[in-house]
């Protein structure tokens, strides 16, 4: 399943970073990040809830760039 | 501006003021360090926070990093011996200015991009039942609602006119400027403008597979699919950033200990300080912001145009485009007859196609249609009564008391009219009148008014070879190719063939480099167009099929903008290369600077920040048409 989050950070390294930060993160199948459209398409693993596995991409990319939102 | 970069404007302001008030104060020592202090904190203080953050979190090697050792070591210099705290105050009010200047440009050219694919449709209106409108939103509205287009409003969701005419202007779709005109009955798309009267319409799709929905989904999922480039510099950013930290670790202590194990002084200042100054030209920032913004405007730009290109990875292989492989019907011509020619033998051209034209009164073969659209007063007072359809031949009439046949050649070898042939293409209506042969008309397939200009725009654009595939016969493909340009031509295909003629032609490609693209009208082209390097489908208004199967996708059905679709990426390729040879070659002459201690702090700040700066002016020209 894939999903689309909109997104806010400033600057394209660190939308990278949160790319492979989201990639890591246990329950994604797959993330890329738009940075010019602020966007995250995230394809999620079979049976796994999307809800908590978001909130883990959130906090997985604070982690790599404090200056940055994943709107869930 | 956003509050954060208002925040960010006062804080450049207040400390640039600062530190330009405290150059006229008169102190020294421990005194001038905190009153220094105070513009650097309030200029620095978060991106040292995030500095300390990034190495809690182990991602050190970021741009924050970086300026928080160069500033901090300054400082410590100054501390040490010097006495100048300027500078660590300016390289963070530079590197600030730069980020701010950065975040603006990134924020306004991302406005005007989407500016440009303004056509989400933000309400539909659904009538009340007392003659009165309530807006609604448009993901709200079922199929099957009749939803009511005021002039001057967007088409929210596709679907069929029930009631009222219009112009509608479908430039956001097709970059088409001509107003198309719809009635009752017409099909409408979302996203076009609707210019002047009201419309009424059953709309037949949600909202979310309209037409206007799917292709920003699309624009927007373009990103995601990275070209070449985009992954160099991903690749470069990663290698490049702890590269340079490791360099500048290697410049403070390697020189020193060296000078001191040949018993020179080793001169820590002065290398630490070089050291630090590499620090701040290593940010990769330039890079890694224009790239992916140069494409950004490209694909932007190009949707304004109608061309809709799903993916950077397409934008920057369609520059490369070396073999341009068409389908003939649809795409090169218009894939309806029409009258090409009239030869008549004793009367006049007009009288010819007017009998003619009466015999297929009553016809709606492609063909009689044909004669009838080139001859729009067929329904005149003229006695017409059909004698006898023969079957794969032609049709007996009589027309004022005119005998007439109409129909191929076989046809007046039955009736021993005495007929000649036509050296034109197509096919060819024989007609007698009385018994005598009265002359022939030629209807074909037409071309499209822009194919052979289109071809002639291709070689232009650098394209090698063009190639024809078509299933119609020999005699009509190669005359067709003939009077369009095109080097090679294939005739009389399956569909099938056209998988394994294209796969031919893939493999006579002498190097990878060398694109081969294809392009059909999308309808049965679906194999071919998944098989060729960039597949280019046209006249998709409409036709979520061709959307799929499709790499390049032109909304209007006007083979000139395959050739646009190249200029826009060669150009967009230029610039993208412009951008990281000007962004690599002013950081290595800088670093290299920078070790020979030619260069100082500030010029690093300005490479960085001008480089940076630059960039993004340059990408922002890929949103220009030409």
């Amino acid at each position: 399943m894939k999903k689309s989050y909109k997104i806010d950070v400033d600057c394209a390294n660190c939308a990278l970073k949160m790319e492979d930060a989201a990639k890591k993160t246990e329950g994604v199948k797959d993330a890329s990040v738009n940075f010019m459209a602020l966007k995250m398409k995230v394809e999620f693993e079979d049976g796994a809830d999307v809800d908590a596995v978001m909130e883990n991409v959130r906090s997985n990319c604070k982690k790599v760039e404090s200056d940055c939102e994943v709107f869930l | 501006m956003n509050s954060k970069q208002k925040k960010n404007l006062i804080r450049i302001i207040i400390s640039a003021v600062l530190v330009i008030s405290l150059h006229f104060v008169p102190v020294s020592g421990i005194l001038k360090f905190i009153l220094y202090m105070v513009p650097f904190l309030i200029i620095g203080y978060d991106i040292l926070i995030k500095a300390v953050k990034g190495v809690i979190n182990r991602q050190p090697f970021d741009e924050c990093l970086l300026m928080a050792v160069a500033t901090v070591g300054a400082i410590i210099l100054g501390l040490l011996g010097s006495g100048d705290y300027v500078e660590a105050v300016a390289v963070m009010l530079f590197y600030q200015t730069g980020e701010w200047f950065q975040s603006y440009a990134v924020g306004k050219s991302r406005r005007s991009i989407s500016g440009l694919m303004d056509i989400r449709p933000d309400h539909a209106n659904i009538e009340d039942g007392n003659g009165g409108l309530i807006e609604t939103d448009p993901d709200e509205v079922e199929i099957g609602t009749i939803i009511v287009v005021q002039p001057g409003e967007k088409v929210p969701i596709d679907g069929i006119v029930e009631e009222g005419s219009s112009s509608l202007n479908t430039s956001a779709l097709t970059g088409e400027s001509l107003p198309r005109d719809v009635h009752t009955g017409d099909e409408v798309l979302s996203g076009c403008i609707n210019l002047n009267g009201v419309l009424k319409i059953r709309t037949t799709k949600e909202f979310d597979e309209s037409t206007a929905s799917k292709i920003l989904e699309l624009i927007e999922d373009a990103g995601s699919r990275k070209s070449k480039s985009e992954d160099f510099i991903t690749k470069f950013a990663r290698v490049y950033t702890p590269a340079v930290v490791y360099a500048a670790l290697a410049l403070a202590i390697l020189p020193p200990v060296f000078l001191m194990i040949s018993g020179n002084s080793p001169m820590w200042g002065t290398w630490v300080y070089r050291a630090l100054t590499f620090l701040v030209i290593s940010c990769p920032c330039a890079l890694v912001i224009s790239i992916p913004l140069s494409f950004f405007a490209g694909i932007g730009g190009a949707s304004r145009s109608g061309i809709l290109i799903k993916g950077s990875n397409y934008l920057e292989a369609v520059s490369e485009a070396s073999t341009v492989v068409f389908d003939k019907t649809g795409t090169l011509t218009k894939g309806t007859f029409e009258v090409a020619a009239i030869h008549p033998k004793d009367i006049s051209e007009k009288e010819l196609l007017h009998m003619a034209a009466h015999v297929e009164r009553f016809s709606n073969h492609p063909i009689g249609l044909s004669l009838k659209e080139a001859y729009p007063d067929e329904k005149d007072d003229c006695e017409v009564e059909i004698l006898e359809e023969i079957a794969g031949r032609g049709i007996k009439a009589k027309v004022n008391g005119h005998e007439i046949y109409a129909g191929n050649s076989k046809l007046m070898d039955d009736i021993g009219a005495e007929w000649h042939d036509c050296q034109k293409m197509g096919t060819i209506i024989h007609v007698s009148i009385d018994g005598e042969y009265a002359g022939h008309i030629v209807i074909s397939d037409i071309e499209k008014p822009h194919s052979k200009e289109a071809i002639a725009a291709l070689k232009k654009e650098g394209v090698k070879k063009t190639v024809m595939l078509t299933g119609d016969r020999k005699e009509v493909g190669e005359s067709v190719a003939a009077s369009l340009g095109i080097d090679e031509v294939y005739t009389e295909l399956l569909p099938g063939d056209k998988v394994s003629k294209v796969e031919e032609l893939l493999a006579q490609k002498s190097n990878s480099s060398e694109k081969l693209v294809f392009t059909g009208d999308g309808i049965n082209d679906a194999p071919v167009l998944s098989r060729v390097d960039i597949g280019i489908a046209m006249g998709a208004m409409g036709s979520d099929a061709a959307i799929e199967a499709a790499d390049i996708v032109l909304m209007d059905d006007d083979p000139l903008k395959i050739a646009e679709a190249i200029r826009i990426s060669k150009k967009c390729m230029r610039i993208v290369k412009e951008n990281i040879w000007f962004a690599i070659g002013i950081k290595i002459s800088c670093l290299i600077l920078g070790a020979l201690g030619l260069t100082n702090m500030w010029i690093a700040i300005f490479a960085d920040v001008g480089v940076m700066v630059i960039a993004v002016l340059n990408a922002i020209r890929c949103l220009g048409k030409r």
